[in-house]
């Protein structure tokens, strides 16, 4: 692999970065995941009669179920156009016209576009994190932490399924199809199927092919990630031996959710690497 | 003898079914201004994308300045190549000074040669103006504005001139002649013959994706032995006209219009030899215009002898 131009992939993500920020996708996405992230932490518990903060773990579980949903659709709609979008304007010839490696290029606006997705995410729920934090101890703040850094890496992986679908499709509209149908596998699908099939098959000759199976869906890593992975979730839930321990590591699902973001820009980049 | 800036040899491509490039070869010297010619949809934008490594080629290959296109080098020749695309499509969200900025910093240009651009352009005034609001003809300029960008050594101009009102167009011709004072070797398309006409000092013609001739346009006009029209008056009192004075040449065809001007058709080669017999006669006409074969009679003269192309290599 040829040497990459530090300085180039900086040109491309800044303006990638720069063009977020001025249509105010940056604060716009920052304001939903705030609104969302406060609603959720006084009134998540309304349905059980009460209403008020009702400590950290049940509002991140919470959140998680909401993040499941939300941050991979956003995270697509914020990628699936980087490639098709360029070239179905015209502009893309002239871009690769220029000295820049077309892994530069990829890299570049990936690059760019996960710090638009990270400076949203950060301001978003750093600020609820923020009103959050009175009264409560630095160990739920550090759990906090860690859910919104979990929030990120999910995002990053489904934004680098959105640069491998834009520089597959061949169209814009065919590319906001496939987002969209990879948000509808992946998030809502996905888990309904491996459930079917458990049950199905009453779980006895699979047993542990089913946990591993959910490595293979970065929404599903992310939910372990953050639920399984607390101690007090599992006993809450009862999920102690749903899991075995070893796929509850966090060092796997974090190196999990690495290759999920490095396996697609990689097949992006051999897709995209030849004229 | 000078060097070959590009250097296209037996290229191919095809996409799909239809072969967009069929089997062209052709050459330009550096400082050259050169013309590719043709219809639309004849495979010029395809060929300048294959000259640009922007496409591979299925056969042949191509050098520009000496290094084979995709090559390992070709990244260090592209700092010395200037593109605009046709129809260039550039980010309608960025002002003009930061669409220059951006593509100065690709190319590692020192972010002062911006301005003096603009300026030389006529968009300083509309510099901190997002490209929405520009005109085609505004596009059209900074996309050249672009181009330009780290002193070029090579352009490649897709249909330059679209878009541009005459006065812009005059002063495009005039930047690229100064361009050409520096060695800058230019290869622009166009369907627009007429303007090429006496602009570029070489030209090829391409057909349905074939090379069909390549040279200066006097070696065209020659191979193809086109006509040259020659249009002569006399006084309405003189008797006689051109039907005695030359008889001695065979092959002209003469005609006479209502109001007596006459036009003279003839080779290349008895040119000379009829304008001399006009001169010389006792009643020579008191006005004569000399009409060479136009790059449109040259163009459609390939289109009817298709079958001439050997003869126009260069």
């Amino acid at each position: 692999m040829r040497n990459l131009d530090l300085r180039v992939l900086l040109v491309l993500a800044r303006k990638e970065f720069w063009d977020r920020l001025r249509n105010r996708w940056v604060i716009a996405v920052a304001g939903i995941f705030t609104v969302f992230a406060l609603v959720i932490a006084y009134f998540g518990t309304a349905q059980g009669g009460a209403v008020g903060f009702h400590g950290m773990d049940v509002t991140i579980t919470s959140l998680v179920s909401l993040v499941i949903y939300l941050v991979p659709l956003i995270a697509l709609m914020l990628g699936y156009d980087a490639v098709v979008g360029e070239r179905e304007r015209g502009s893309l010839d002239l871009l690769l016209s220029q000295p820049i490696s077309r892994l530069e290029l990829l890299l570049g606006k990936y690059l760019g576009l996960a710090a638009a997705l990270a400076v949203s995410t950060v301001a978003g729920f750093g600020l609820v994190g923020v009103v959050l934090s009175y009264g409560v101890g630095l160990p739920a703040l550090a759990r906090y932490g860690g859910f919104v850094l979990s929030t990120l890496a999910l995002g990053c992986t489904f934004l680098s399924l959105a640069v491998l679908l834009s520089v597959k499709a061949a169209n814009r509209v065919t590319a906001s199809g496939m987002a969209i149908a990879s948000w509808f596998l992946l998030v809502l699908v996905y888990d309904l199927i491996l459930l079917g099939l458990m049950v199905a098959t009453s779980g006895q000759p699979y047993a542990d092919v089913f946990p591993a199976l959910l490595l293979l869906n970065p929404a599903d890593v992310f939910r372990i990630l953050n639920v399984y992975a607390m101690e007090e979730m599992r006993a809450l839930y009862g999920l102690a031996t749903a899991m075995p321990g070893t796929l509850t590591n966090p060092w796997l699902l974090g190196a999990v959710m690495l290759a999920w973001i490095v396996v697609p820009l990689a097949l992006a980049y051999r897709s995209f690497r030849t004229p | 003898m000078n060097e070959s800036a590009i250097d296209v040899r037996g290229v191919r491509k095809r996409y799909g079914e239809v072969l967009a490039v069929d089997d062209v070869s052709f050459g330009v010297s550096a400082g050259r201004l050169y013309g590719l010619i043709g219809h639309n949809g004849a495979g010029k934008s395809t060929l300048i994308r294959l000259m640009l490594g922007l496409l591979a080629p299925d056969a042949g290959s191509i050098g520009i300045l000496g290094e084979p296109v995709l090559g390992s080098r070709f990244r260090e020749v592209r700092r010395r190549i200037g593109y605009l695309p046709e129809n260039v499509s550039l980010y309608d969200n960025l002002t003009g000074a930061e669409t220059l900025r951006f593509y100065a910093d690709m190319k590692a240009v020192d972010a002062r040669a911006c301005a003096p651009l603009l300026q030389r352009l006529q968009l300083a005034d509309a510099a901190h103006r997002p490209v929405r609001t520009y005109s085609k003809g505004m596009r059209q300029r900074l996309g050249f504005a672009q181009a330009l960008l780290g002193d070029p050594r090579v352009l490649f101009l897709d249909e330059p001139t679209s878009g541009l009102d005459p006065e812009g167009i005059r002063e495009f011709y005039r930047l690229l002649h100064d361009l050409k004072q520096q060695g800058v070797t230019v290869l622009l398309s166009s369907h627009n013959l007429a303007q090429l006409q006496d602009r570029v000092d070489g030209l090829a013609l391409i057909r349905g994706g074939r090379l069909q001739a390549a040279g200066t346009i006097q070696q065209l006009r020659e191979a193809l032995n086109l006509p040259v029209r020659i249009h002569a008056a006399w006084h309405p009192h003189v008797n006689g006209g051109p039907r005695e004075l030359l008889r001695g040449i065979r092959g002209c065809t003469i005609e006479t219009s209502q109001d007596g001007e006459c036009t003279i058709a003839c080779s290349q080669r008895d040119k000379v030899g009829v304008l001399s017999a006009l001169l010389a006669a006792a009643h020579a006409p008191n006005d004569l215009r000399v009409q060479e074969p136009s790059l449109e009679d040259v163009f459609l003269g390939y289109s009817i002898a298709p079958e001439q192309d050997e003869n126009a290599q260069p």
